[in-house]
């Protein structure tokens, strides 16, 4: 018999509940049981970063959650950056940076680059960037427009002297 | 790529978490950050029967320092402690915790769940035995302490029982001179080797050293290279020619990574720089 759990979670301020067998990743159930299909699945086992999104405010690989685990929880994702067609700052600067081609790695780099930016000592230094930005991989742009796009929307959100 | 199926707990404090452990058995696996297990599991190296996941236990996020030393609580995050203020004698944990995984990997995974993990090169591993760890384990027969030189028995393999859950992690004694540093051919992989050190120095001459290399046995490996070591004086000369010793003493294994050859000679270069680093920390 399957081991089924009722939770309930708020994925981009929607409160959801359902029922979710215990071995659904967190990945699977946003994707497969929720219909947040933005989120990516690549290597399903933490390397490539596709599925990173928001678990309470912390970046986090989804296919390494079980989806039981986000019980209570907030989730964010890629579909929660936009204002209906007008791109967030972040999604603005990939676009105008060129940091994406195919797109199947950008929802988990946005994320990654979400909680980054969120932290208080976050900073426009492309080494640190790059250091953040290493857990995530693109087979495509070749890493310089992501590194660039986030720069930007480091100085913009965090003006001069306070970083 | 999807896991077993299992059936899912969750603990709301240690003693639940070692009740389920107690009633669920041998097959039972305490889910913590999960950065090491959810992948296990994925690629079903791993197929517990059952999960007790312990991420809401309260009260086992910490860092704390008192008589006895530094505690870390077992669910205190890789950032936790990247980003925490420790003691001076202790800065070598903060300084280490850029060497795990990445940036997300550090902010799920936990201190307890490396320890309990056991990969030979984990940063946690051997920083614990070389500065001589406790490891605090809670069980169905009470608390007790197990020195982290006698934790680690192999690959993943650990003094801890199927019923016990690590608590804490206690570091007795300040290292104000210790240094970690490793190679792996990307930055976020596991070490190919990773080198441990610790020293004390007077008046310019090294009188105590240890040191810890992974990625070289199935477990943390204790590396005696006290007589290139103690006695001489405190510069790269010595540094040097501890890490010839430390590659000597060795048989470091072959695999998809490294010749054993090409181990040893990363040994020794590694051995080196971490002396130059613990000496100028």
């Amino acid at each position: 018999m399957k081991d089924v759990h009722l939770i309930s979670l708020s994925v981009n301020g929607n409160e959801h509940e359902l029922v979710v067998e215990s071995r659904r990743t967190l990945a699977d159930m946003l994707r497969h049981d929720l219909g947040y299909t933005g989120t990516h699945l690549g290597c399903e086992h933490g390397i490539c970063g596709a599925c990173t999104i928001l678990l309470d405010d912390q970046p986090v690989r989804a296919c390494l959650v079980f989806g039981v685990q986000a019980d209570g929880c907030e989730v964010r994702t890629v579909e929660g950056l936009a204002d209906g067609d007008q791109l967030s700052d972040l999604q603005q600067a990939f676009s105008d940076r060129h940091g994406l081609q195919c797109g199947f790695c950008t929802p988990g780099f946005l994320m990654l680059a979400e909680a980054y930016l969120s932290e208080a000592d976050s900073s426009a230094d492309p080494e640190s960037v790059r250091e953040a930005m290493a857990s995530n991989l693109c087979r495509c742009t070749g890493y310089q427009g992501i590194v660039e796009a986030v720069c930007d929307v480091a100085r913009s959100r965090h003006p001069a002297g306070s970083t | 790529m999807k896991p077993a199926a299992f059936t899912y707990h969750r603990a709301h404090d240690v003693r639940e978490a070692v009740e389920l452990l107690t009633e669920l058995g041998d097959e039972a696996k305490i889910l913590a950050g999960g950065q090491s297990l959810a992948p296990m599991m994925n690629f079903r190296l791993a197929r517990p029967s059952a999960l007790v996941d312990i991420t809401r236990v309260p009260g086992l996020d910490y860092l704390r320092h008192d008589a006895d030393g530094l505690r870390i609580g077992a669910l205190t995050t890789h950032r936790a402690v990247e980003t925490a203020g420790v003691p001076d004698g202790f800065r070598v944990l903060p300084r280490a915790a850029r060497w795990v995984g990445h940036y997300p990997i550090r902010c799920r995974g936990t201190f307890g769940g490396s320890i309990a993990h056991g990969d030979p090169t984990s940063e946690w591993c051997l920083l614990a035995v070389l500065l001589e760890a406790g490891i605090v384990l809670r069980g169905p027969r009470g608390r007790r302490e197990v020195p982290a030189t006698e934790f680690f028995h192999g690959f993943f393999a650990t003094a801890a029982e199927p019923d016990e859950m690590i608590v804490e992690i206690r570091f007795p004694g300040a290292a104000p001179r210790a240094a970690l540093t490793e190679f792996a051919q990307r930055q976020g992989d596991f070490a190919v080797v990773a080198a441990a050190v610790s020293l004390t120095i007077e008046d310019g001459v090294c009188s105590a050293a240890r040191l810890v290399l992974g990625g070289v046995d199935p477990q943390p490996a204790v590396v005696d290279a006290d007589q290139a070591l103690v006695g001489r004086s405190a510069n790269e000369t010595t540094w040097r020619a501890a890490g010839e010793l430390a590659a000597e003493s060795i048989d470091p294994p072959s695999d998809g990574h490294g010749s054993g050859a090409y181990r040893k000679r990363l040994a020794a270069t590694l051995v080196s720089r971490a002396f130059t680093e613990a000496a100028t920390s």
